[in-house]
């Protein structure tokens, strides 16, 4: 037999060759892995430790598809100013895009976008934060990057999710609280009243189940129904008590109450478990709707639009909240947005201009803008936009006042509220559970996620 | 002559020479260098190509593993830790669902991915056209050729029957929504299939080459002896093709231990309703970036490695992948 060997120096040498190589690479990579890349940074007057400054440099800012036109707003408005803009999801339904693509970026130390849109209003919770040794990714708005006089002029309360420990992190884009909104059409072609009590809002599903079946009184699929619903019952599944606290009772009597009052619109139908962003909703129900509780971005995201149900002009009114039989309105809140600037961007004063244009300026949050600005001067110049185009029937006085009535008792956690319900609700109601049934799971499901973002559960 | 001659200690060539008449020294000794010539490039160009192999295995391999394992036995400091990490996953509420769907997944994707691929590969092997042969591993193969991310979004709107072009397969297994065709019993065999669509038709274009492999004279032999095809197949096809499934199944098992595009995407584009944590590799992603706990992340990932190795032994074990015919 012939063994073949070749000279045994030869692959001795080349395998030392290569494991000398690989030793360099090795070293190399475990060098630039040590070495602490940070920039060098100067202590500024904002109340953070900014980035050194490259003045006209490009801003990178994040928006999702629904916030296009107001990055190219802001390039027509500005053409001097170079932004790249990039979509993402927005953070929507809790996908926690956000975070984690922030924490990414501060574990590689660099590549931070200068501005980022979110669809939450809890990323102030883990944005004001430091993480893994980085500063906090949000850069303080009102010790001076803001001028006060443009904070001071956001609604009332608007900037509460922006604000830890009395120190503000965002922007917030548009008031989101809810409204009963109505088609004035079909209700007095049935002969229906709006309802004003949730009792009453029951009794009328049964009555449009009975007499006109098709037809829909709300929508209960979406991931955002438990802000709709048992936001406005008082239900104490998210009460945030502490920095780190949530207090959880998902089984009280007002929680219970909102269950059974979904159950049984489910049941007879004149409630949907379609998301009102499916195509299946659409085929169903365009024309269909008599009312839908809902926040005030439903406005021009759902009803005057085009892409949706695009209900004709002269239909749509606003009622205003509604409230259980002998208790003051409550209402809930679904989103709003919030803008953020980087703590690390190096161009400060561009990525400030851009936030406050998107935030502020009548080009985008009066013009384009599908929900009611959260700056006060150019909330009162949307609504009067709205009633001089004659699309509602009312002068929408119902979606600003309700402003004032959104319970305090849900707070902003750093864990999605809609991403835990879409979970353990959604499929359950497809398999056709009730949700009176799933409250304990709910609950649990709540806690758990709670604790594995840190925060202490009562 | 000697042919234990000192002219042949010098390499460590032992080669049995019939020395007899005819044979002289210098031919031989040129013969030798030759050969010795020969060998030492043939040896030297298998170096050459697994050395960068090997390169690239240590940095992104062996090195990321060995911090893995650091990471795994610390904490966030880089004081030891013992177990705490692994306790604290094992704990977690959606540990052990998350092991039960990645399990679940890969029975269903498993077993179906090593019938379906043998059974089509031995068929496209069976065909006589060679036009059709041809063809029809072309159309096994474009799925694959789509990157991962893409085959999925593709899948997303094959899943809605309100938009899917299978809508009437859906409808008459009772399903009307998205949400109903992506309940929590569904998921495994749904990302099963997405998983199969995709992976399968590379495999089957490489089981046609191990097809391939096996000497036309035993098949004819054995066709001789009058065995039908599904003798063949079992008898002889099969058998021989043993490394080349076990091999499949390892690579397979890798991979779907690793589950992590399907269910995220799927989690994004479902409204959430699908969560975010469905496997385990979503579980380590969650614990390194939402959770900011890289030494947990890491422990998760050690046990997906262990699980993966002690199966894949199995695999080896079985299919003899490293027996020499």
């Amino acid at each position: 037999m012939v063994l073949l060997h070749s000279n045994p120096r030869r692959p001795q040498r080349l395998f030392r060759a290569a494991a000398i190589v690989t030793g360099t690479v090795l070293v190399s990579l475990l060098a630039t892995a040590c070495s602490a890349g940070s920039s060098t940074t100067s202590s500024g007057s904002y109340g953070f430790t900014e980035a050194k400054q490259v003045k006209n440099s490009a801003i990178t800012v994040w928006v999702d598809a629904t916030r296009l036109p107001a990055a190219q707003a802001f390039e027509k408005a500005y053409p001097s100013i170079k932004i790249n803009v990039v979509t993402y999801d927005g953070a929507a339904n809790g996908s926690n895009s956000f975070k984690t693509k922030m924490q990414l970026f501060d574990q590689a130390k660099k590549g931070w976008p200068d501005v980022v849109w979110s669809t939450q209003d809890n990323d102030s919770s883990w944005a004001s934060q430091a993480s893994g040794g980085t500063q906090p990714f949000a850069a303080v708005l009102n010790s001076g990057l803001v001028p006060s006089a443009t904070l001071a002029n956001f609604a009332k309360g608007a900037l509460d999710p922006c604000t830890v420990n009395g120190k503000v992190y965002c922007l917030r884009n548009d008031l989101a609280q809810n409204v009963l909104w109505y088609n004035k059409t079909l209700m007095d072609q049935f002969g229906y009243k709006v309802p004003t009590t949730w009792e009453q809002y029951e009794a009328l599903g049964a009555e449009v189940a009975k007499q006109h079946p098709g037809y829909i009184i709300g929508a209960a699929g979406d991931a955002w129904t438990p802000e709709i619903y048992m936001w406005a019952s008082k239900c104490q599944a998210n009460d945030v008590t502490g920095i780190r606290s949530v207090t959880v009772n998902t089984t009280s009597a007002n929680c219970v109450r909102m269950a059974k009052l979904l159950d049984a619109g489910i049941a007879n139908k004149s409630l949907t478990t379609d998301s009102v962003f499916s195509p299946s909703f659409l085929t169903a129900y365009t024309g269909k709707v008599l009312m839908m509780p809902g926040p005030a971005w439903y406005s021009g995201a759902i009803f005057d639009s085009k892409t949706s149900l695009n209900v004709p002009a002269g239909q749509i009114g606003a009622a205003p909240p509604l409230a259980w039989s002998g208790e003051s309105a409550v209402t809930g809140d679904v989103g709003g947005g919030t803008w953020f600037i980087s703590s690390h961007s190096a161009n400060l004063a561009a990525a400030e201009k851009f936030a406050t244009f998107v935030t502020t300026a009548d080009a985008y949050q009066v013009k384009l803008a599908p929900g009611l600005p959260a700056y006060a001067p150019a909330a009162k110049k949307w609504v009067a936009q709205q009633v001089a185009s004659k699309y509602f029937v009312d002068d929408l006085s119902a979606v600003t006042s309700s402003a004032a009535q959104i319970w305090s008792g849900w707070g902003s956690p750093s864990f999605s509220q809609e991403a835990i319900w879409a979970k353990t609700i959604t499929p359950g109601l497809t398999a056709g559970q009730t949700i009176e049934s799933l409250l304990p799971a709910w609950g649990t499901a709540i806690k758990n996620q709670a604790q594995v973002d840190g925060y202490t559960v009562k | 002559m000697d042919t234990r001659s000192s002219n042949l200690k010098s390499s460590a060539l032992s080669v049995e020479q019939p020395v007899g008449a005819g044979t002289t020294r210098p031919v031989l000794r040129q013969a030798l260098r030759r050969k010795n010539h020969l060998d030492a490039n043939h040896g030297k160009m298998g170096y050459a190509f697994a050395s960068l192999y090997t390169l690239l295995l240590v940095a992104f391999g062996i090195v990321p593993t060995l911090y893995a394992i650091f990471l795994a036995f610390t904490s966030s400091s880089g004081s030891f830790a013992g177990v705490a990490n692994f306790v604290q996953i094992f704990q977690d509420y959606r540990f052990l669902p998350d092991v039960g769907h990645v399990a679940a997944f890969l029975a269903i994707w498993l077993v179906g991915l090593v019938i379906f691929v043998v059974l089509l590969a031995l068929i496209v092997h069976g065909i006589r056209a060679r036009w059709l042969s041809g063809t029809a591993r072309f159309l096994f193969y474009i799925p694959g050729a789509l990157a991962g991310a893409s085959s999925v979004m593709l899948w997303l709107f094959v899943l809605d029957p309100a938009v899917s072009p299978v809508s009437f397969l859906l409808r008459a297994m009772g399903l009307q929504t998205l949400v109903q065709t992506i309940s929590p019993q569904h998921l495994p065999i749904v990302f099963a299939v997405i998983a199969f669509w995709t992976g399968a038709g590379g495999w089957i274009v490489i089981m046609y080459g191990a097809l391939n492999n096996i000497s036309t004279e035993i098949m004819e032999a054995a066709r001789i002896d009058g065995a039908n095809a599904v003798q063949i197949a079992f008898s002889i096809q099969l058998p021989m093709m043993r490394k080349w499934i076990a091999y499949m199944g390892i690579m397979s098992l890798a991979a779907g231990t690793q589950l992590f595009v399907e269910p995220q995407l799927l989690s994004q584009a479902s409204n959430a309703v699908v969560g975010n944590d469905y496997s385990l590799n979503q579980l380590a992603y969650l614990y390194a970036f939402q959770q900011n706990n890289f030494n947990g992340s890491a422990a998760i990932s050690i046990v997906l490695l262990v699980a993966a190795l002690a199966l894949s032994a199995v695999f080896v074990a079985r299919g003899g992948l490293f027996e020499r015919d």
